[in-house]
């Protein structure tokens, strides 16, 4: 039998980036967009991934996609014969809209892997159509993404998939969706938040051969991560829990009801702040002892200011330097490909004050020394 | 002048060879055992008596072959193999793939080595023991160490021993001391052996310009509950790190042990030693440096050395000489207070200790630094031809370019560009005939491959294996596919990976193969 | 040193291609290249080396000349066991054992080194029909560290962190083992019976408790004597919930039951007797072998090579197996590590299990039984010897009790008549008085051993 894969493509995903527009969303911006010289070039990033696949795996997989620019046209120009999911009437589809009913009916049909071009916004989409139900890849459209969900090129994402379908690749794990709120950011104003987790392939790099069999499963890495910190938690602490999959495995461990995308508090083994924000954090730990844990995001290294601006300037001045602990399970460390973890909080002085070594947790009684520097702005 | 010349008909040997249980033919046998019919007349068939619960009711299923056929099977096996006498062995870094001297075969082939019991009274076993004695005099010269002992069977066991030792260490002082440090480009059994004996592990990350760990790490590392650093130096990056006395001074502050993983001592042999870099204990890989050959993966020994504070902590014996006795005699040393005890039955791998011993004696102090020189000048030159003449080949670091017996490299830029990864180019070097090999995980290096050319090759053989890397990266340009589907002139293709870690599926045995894939029919 | 020729093993010591290599590289002198290492680092002094000998010849004349004080086991009648043996070595082993390819091979991949994982997963096949068993791992260091590994394995499968060991097990092993599973499991020695040496049931039925991770014992056991009721030390052991561990001498597998059959859920032991030379205790390797069950392969350290399919229909591949680890709490809390340790006796095992095939190793195990038995038989009708010292069945090894001299005393005797005495048991079994531990094995004929007889008689009665 065949193996099925869905595509989609956001025909207008990376055309804002590209004039400094700072994203897409929204009918007005793709117009200025436009105006200001925009080309799409979308589908050309879906061919590209489109023709590895074809070529890694021949006729052994059928392609679902949607009409036209969405998906049709990038998988024939590969030698794709696909199956068009929904008739749009001709009309082409472009808007948020469309990008979630197509995850959403490719989804129902039961495929291998859904592949999608776009940027943070489209993997937002694809994450409020289908959450973790399906996994996905996604084709990065070459303007800067936050998200952890995108390979690292075109060319990636079918090498990828291709080891997926293939099944030398088996684990998924959940990766980051994070997106930028685009108006905040023509103010000027950077805002990153954590909106989910989709699920990925995750390509532990096992090479047939090598010395040691190495086969850590992100899955296991982050447990024993978790259960170190717990080895060492102090009663009358109250521990800070950033957001991400990573860190709360600590509260999958004790057994807590959590918020896997806001920040919680425990004290003593117990739940006591949920879904905190800056103030409720704040009056939290006022004149108490307090620790805060976060995990770098992957493949960017981000600890503070990316998904977690709850955890502000404010707080981490309060907390302290001594008591932020990190965990890296080494995936993520290997994903940073040795770059240093970055820090932006907003707070500049902040930021050079907090750069220093950290010693990390990485596993079971297993840690790292690693750099952590202020991340720069990044400019579009 | 020899010829750089690029094997391009080149083959490996492919025979096609059947499963040995395959060639099976009942009634066929291999050699036969001998049989004392006078003791039989006497004592019976020796089975019968016992009881019937300890009698084996159905004979292995063991293939039934002739002599010859059993012969020509291994034997076709063993052309199916690189093996570094019949390569230019230099892909395989961090192993010190040298020429191992024949005539050291010819000594390890004696009975005189080979047929001794380790039992034997020591007035029997003298000149075994005075080759001990002497190597672990040679090994103190060479890294300035008081003790070696040969026990450990490779590199990651002495690495075991040594975290053993640190334990007893601590343990006999009173002190609580839990946690060992070490770098991320050291050997992963740096990191991995000292966890087998309780310890937390905390791994040093490097500078990500130099490739050289910062003191300020080092510093953040240290506690009151340090008991070691366990590093290599150089690096399997092939850096050097220039600070190591310092980072040894920031551990001995805090009242730690540093260990001296030397299995990249190729390139500084008699140039830098441990004592001089302040280590107290460490170890040398006897199959590595010391020309012992690798064995298709041991037997090897990992020769363990101590400073003399910590020689009562040694795995016991210790080959010693008596001179007090009448007999002036080598023995066995077994009277250690503190001994960890044992990490293998007896005395270590003798052969390997005799092919190193006979290697130094061929070489002698000037030849042992002439080896280490001319390997970093083996390697520096691979490394500039690389870098000049290899299209997209860099070097990790590129900001370091001071390198000692080994480089790591990146093909990220091919891979960026052709989408040729490193496993591509290393499958399709062996349609040249030549061997090359990823690195140790973690990959924070891109796409990494490792060469260390050691002191066994001609300039002209360095070459050709250069030439091989080009044509691989022309090939990657013009042909991508080709080299992506590659070996093609090799024993077999490339190997499918999907049923190895499928329970379902795994074969890890003949029986199991026919039971999951044949239905049990061995037809 | 060595410039108008160059050393045969470094052939770029020749100075017109130092210099040429110099020029390529850009720099003058080969210490411009060792730049990183601050001179105070440096080693100014000379290694203290012994003058070296160039030639071959000389080489071989000086070892040769030191190797000559030892006494062989081909110049001496060796009757000592205990964890080392000596066995006929067929010559197509050694024949195979030094082929350059074999010989000179480290950690290539699938490809180009095909050979050499095919020979490992055939040791790997050829052992798991030895002991009957799915699951057969690439060799490890010893006997000591693989009997290490497996109750590391027990108690990452169950849980629970003592292990009851025989009072019997081998001394060397003994401290093998003991540093190998501390600090994460606690050894507890069973007491044996004194009349058989078997271990002591009503001990081990106090001993077996909820924090027993396994029962490992040995059979033939160390002394020699075979240990009848394995069936019910498994039992115990599985029903106390723990684990049976059994190491066992691949030798007697051919007459003897395979740990398997009475129910071991891990069998380890040495390789040494299947090929692989003596070496002055230096020819051991050690294998594992197990259940094909998901709970036990993962927890296996060492790696295990699968045969496997490739890209060309109908040809053998091979790869490490890889597992996911799922309980990673207790995995983590007894690691285990892995490294270089010895393929090449492997592949010697492999040869030597194809040649002497299913007939080949059940002779061997016959004819061990009969000669050690005709040994015990001669030796006992000599005035001041006990043998065998426990009354069981034995295999290859068994204990002689002497009156009179002393066993040290005994062997000293004994080597002026060409003759390496049993292994003295003072020191390692001293509740077993003056007793000592004899091998006979293959390699002993009747001939031998009436000599040996008769060289005791004498010096016992003198």
């Amino acid at each position: 039998m065949k193996m099925k894969v869905g595509l989609i493509v956001n025909p207008i995903a990376g055309m804002g980036g590209r004039v400094g527009l700072k994203g897409t969303d929204g009918p007005e911006i793709l117009k200025r967009a436009i105006e200001l010289g925009a080309k799409p070039w979308a589908e050309d990033r879906a061919y590209e991934a489109m023709k590895i696949l074809r070529n890694l795996l021949n006729d052994s997989i059928e392609i679902y996609t949607y009409p036209s620019r969405m998906g049709e046209n990038s998988a024939r120009r590969a030698g794709f014969f696909p199956k068009i999911v929904r008739d749009l009437g001709g009309r082409e589809g472009t808007t948020a809209k469309d990008t979630v009913r197509a995850a959403r009916d490719i989804r129902e049909l039961g495929v291998d892997l859904l592949l999608f071009t776009g940027g943070d916004g489209t993997a937002r989409d694809v994450y409020r159509a289908i959450a973790e139900k399906q996994v996905v890849l996604g084709i990065p459209t070459g303007v800067k993404v936050y998200s952890s969900v995108f390979a690292a090129s075109p060319r990636a994402a079918g090498e990828l998939a291709a080891r997926f379908l293939k099944r030398q690749v088996t684990e998924v794990v959940e990766a980051e969706v994070l997106d930028i709120n685009e108006e905040a950011f023509r103010e000027g104003i950077l805002s990153v938040r954590l909106y989910g987790y989709l699920k990925i392939p995750y390509d532990s790099l096992c090479i047939p051969g090598g010395k040691i069999p190495s086969g850590h499963s992100e899955k296991y890495t982050k447990e024993a991560a978790a259960a170190e910190f717990i080895d060492n938690m102090e009663e009358d602490c109250i521990y800070i829990i950033g957001p991400g999959t990573t860190t709360k495995e600590i509260m999958k461990k004790l057994e807590l009801n959590y918020t896997l995308l806001g920040v919680d508090a425990i004290q003593g083994g117990k739940l006591v702040g949920k879904d905190l924000n800056e103030r409720q954090i704040i009056n939290l730990i006022s004149s108490r002892k307090a620790k805060v844990i976060v995990s770098p995001i992957g493949g960017q290294g981000y600890i503070f200011g990316r998904g977690n601006q709850q955890i502000s300037p404010r707080v981490l001045r309060m907390i302290g330097k001594e008591n932020i602990i990190i965990i890296a399970t080494p995936g993520k460390i290997e994903s940073l490909r040795g770059k240093p973890m970055l820090i932006d909080t907003g707070d500049e002085e902040l930021d050079k004050e907090l750069s220093s070594y950290y010693k990390a947790i990485l596993g079971y009684r297993e840690y790292i020394m690693y750099k952590v520097i202020p991340g720069y702005r990044e400019q579009y | 002048m020899g010829l750089a010349k690029l094997r391009r008909d080149f083959h490996e040997a492919r025979w096609e060879e059947p499963i040995i249980f395959e060639l099976s033919n009942e009634g066929e046998r291999g050699i036969i055992t001998p049989k004392d019919e006078k003791i039989e007349r006497i004592v019976g068939d020796g089975i019968s008596e016992l009881p019937s619960s300890i009698v084996r009711k159905k004979l292995p299923n063991l293939p039934e072959l002739s002599q010859k056929r059993v012969l020509m099977h291994y034997l076709r096996l063993s052309q199916e193999i690189l093996g570094a006498d019949v390569n230019i062995d230099i892909g395989q870094g961090t192993c010190t793939m040298k020429y191992s001297p024949k005539v050291n075969e010819l000594l390890v082939q004696s009975p005189k080595v080979s047929e001794i019991h380790p039992y034997q009274s020591e007035e029997t076993v003298q000149g075994a023991l005075e080759i001990m004695y002497k190597l672990d005099l040679f090994l103190r010269e060479i890294s300035g160490l008081d003790r070696f002992v040969f026990q450990p069977g490779g590199g990651s066991q002495a690495i075991f021993a040594i975290a053993s030792i640190i334990r007893a260490y601590y343990k006999s002082r009173g002190e609580e001391r839990d946690e060992i440090i070490t770098t991320i480009f050291s050997h992963p059994s740096d990191a991995a052996a000292p966890a087998v004996k309780g310890f937390k592990v905390i791994t040093v990350y490097p500078d990500s310009e130099t490739g050289i760990p910062d003191a300020e790490a080092l510093r953040g590392a240290i506690s009151s509950r340090t008991a070691g650093f366990i590093v290599t130096n150089p690096k399997d990056t092939g850096i050097f790190n220039p600070r190591i006395k310092e980072f040894t001074n920031i551990v001995h502050k805090a009242g730690g042990l540093c260990a001296y993983d030397q299995a990249n001592a190729n390139g500084i042999l008699g140039i830098v030693r441990a004592k001089e870099c302040g280590f107290d204990i460490g170890f040398f890989n006897l199959h590595k440096t010391f020309s012992s050959p690798h064995g298709s993966g041991g037997p090897a020994v990992g020769a363990l050395g101590v400073k003399k504070e910590l020689e009562n902590f040694l795995p016991v014996p210790i080959v010693d000489y008596d001179e007090s006795r009448e007999m002036r005699r080598y023995y066995l040393n077994y009277n250690l207070p503190s001994t960890i005890g044992k990490v293998r039955e007896f005395y270590g791998v003798f052969p390997v200790v005799l092919r190193a011993y006979a290697w130094i004696m061929s070489l002698g102090e000037g030849g042992i630094k002439e080896v280490a020189k001319i390997a970093v000048l083996n390697n520096n030159y691979v490394m500039y031809k690389i870098l000049r003449e290899v299209r997209d080949a860099d070097i990790s670091y590129p900001a370091n370019r001071h390198r000692i017996e080994q480089v790591r490299y990146t093909w990220k830029n091919l891979r960026e560009k052709t989408g040729v990864t490193t496993e591509d180019v290393i499958n399709r070097m062996y349609d040249f005939g030549f061997h090359l090999r990823t690195s140790h995980h973690p990959w924070i290096i891109p796409e990494p491959f490792t060469i260390e050319p050691t002191e066994s090759y001609s300039k002209e053989e360095l070459d050709e294996y250069i030439e091989g890397l080009k044509e691989v990266v022309r090939e990657a340009y013009e042909e991508p596919e080709m080299v992506k589907r590659s070996p093609h002139r090799s024993s077999i293709h490339r190997v499918d990976t999907s049923w190895l870690n499928d329970p379902s599926k795994w074969a890890v045995t003949w029986r199991l193969y026919l039971r999951k894939h044949r239905n049990g029919d061995s037809n | 040193m060595m410039a108008s020729y160059s050393h045969p093993y470094i052939p770029n010591s020749l100075d017109r291609v130092r210099r040429e290599m110099l020029r390529y590289i850009g720099v003058e002198s080969i210490d411009e290249l060792y730049a990183s290492i601050p001179e105070d680092l440096r080693f100014k002094g000379r290694m203290n080396l012994p003058k070296p000998f160039p030639s071959e010849y000389e080489l071989v004349r000086h070892v040769r000349g030191i190797l000559s004080k030892n006494k062989s086991c081909e110049d001496y009648l060796c009757f000592m066991g205990g964890g080392t043996w000596p066995h006929y070595i067929p010559v197509v082993c050694d024949d195979i054992a030094r082929r350059s390819e074999f010989l000179t091979a480290y950690a290539g991949d699938p490809c180009e080194d095909h050979g050499r994982w095919q020979a490992l997963f055939e040791f790997q096949s050829l052992m798991a029909e030895l002991v009957d068993m799915d699951v057969v791992t690439v060799p490890i260091y010893s006997w000591g560290h693989a009997a290490g590994t497996s109750m590391r394995m027990a108690y990452r499968i169950n849980g629970r962190r003592k292990i009851l060991i025989p009072s019997t097990i081998s001394p060397e092993r003994y401290l093998v083992v003991s540093n190998y599973v501390d600090p994460a499991l606690t050894l507890e020695k069973v007491g044996y019976d004194e009349e058989t040496g078997m271990m002591d049931l009503d001990d081990l039925e106090e001993k077996i408790s909820d924090d027993v991770a396994a029962v490992y014992y040995e059979n033939p056991s160390y002394l020699g004597f075979i240990e009848t009721r394995g069936k019910k030390i498994c039992d115990m052991a599985h029903d106390g919930g723990a684990l049976c561990l059994v190491g066992v001498d691949p030798s007697s597998l051919g007459a003897l039951e395979p740990p398997s059959h009475y129910g071991a859920d891990i069998v380890v032991g040495d390789l040494q007797p299947l090929g692989n030379h003596m070496n002055f205790g230096g020819g051991l390797a050690g294998f594992l072998a197990t259940k094909d069950e998901v709970e036990f392969v993962r927890e296996i350290p060492y790696r295990i090579f699968g045969l496997t399919k490739t890209s060309q229909r109908g040809e053998y591949g091979f790869g490490d197996v890889l597992f996911e680890r799922t309980s990673f709490e207790r995995r983590e809390k007894a690691k285990e590590f892995v490294g270089t340790a010895t393929a090449l006796y492997g592949i010697v095992a492999a040869v030597y299990l194809s040649l002497m095939g299913p007939r080949g190793i059940y002779e061997l195990g016959k004819t061990i039984l009969q000669r050690s038995k005709y040994a015990i038989q001669v030796l006992s009708e000599i005035e001041g010897i006990t043998a065998p010292r426990f009354k069981a069945p034995h295999f290859k090894e068994f204990v002689v009790s002497f009156n009179g001299k002393s066993v040290a005393e005994i062997n000293r005797e004994l080597l002026k008549d060409g003759i390496f005495g049993g292994i003295d048991l003072r020191d390692s079994f001293p509740e077993l008085g003056n007793s000592s531990l004899y091998c006979v094995t293959e390699i002993h004929t009747k001939e031998d051993i009436d000599r040996l007889a008769s060289s005791l008689e004498r010096i016992l009665v003198r």
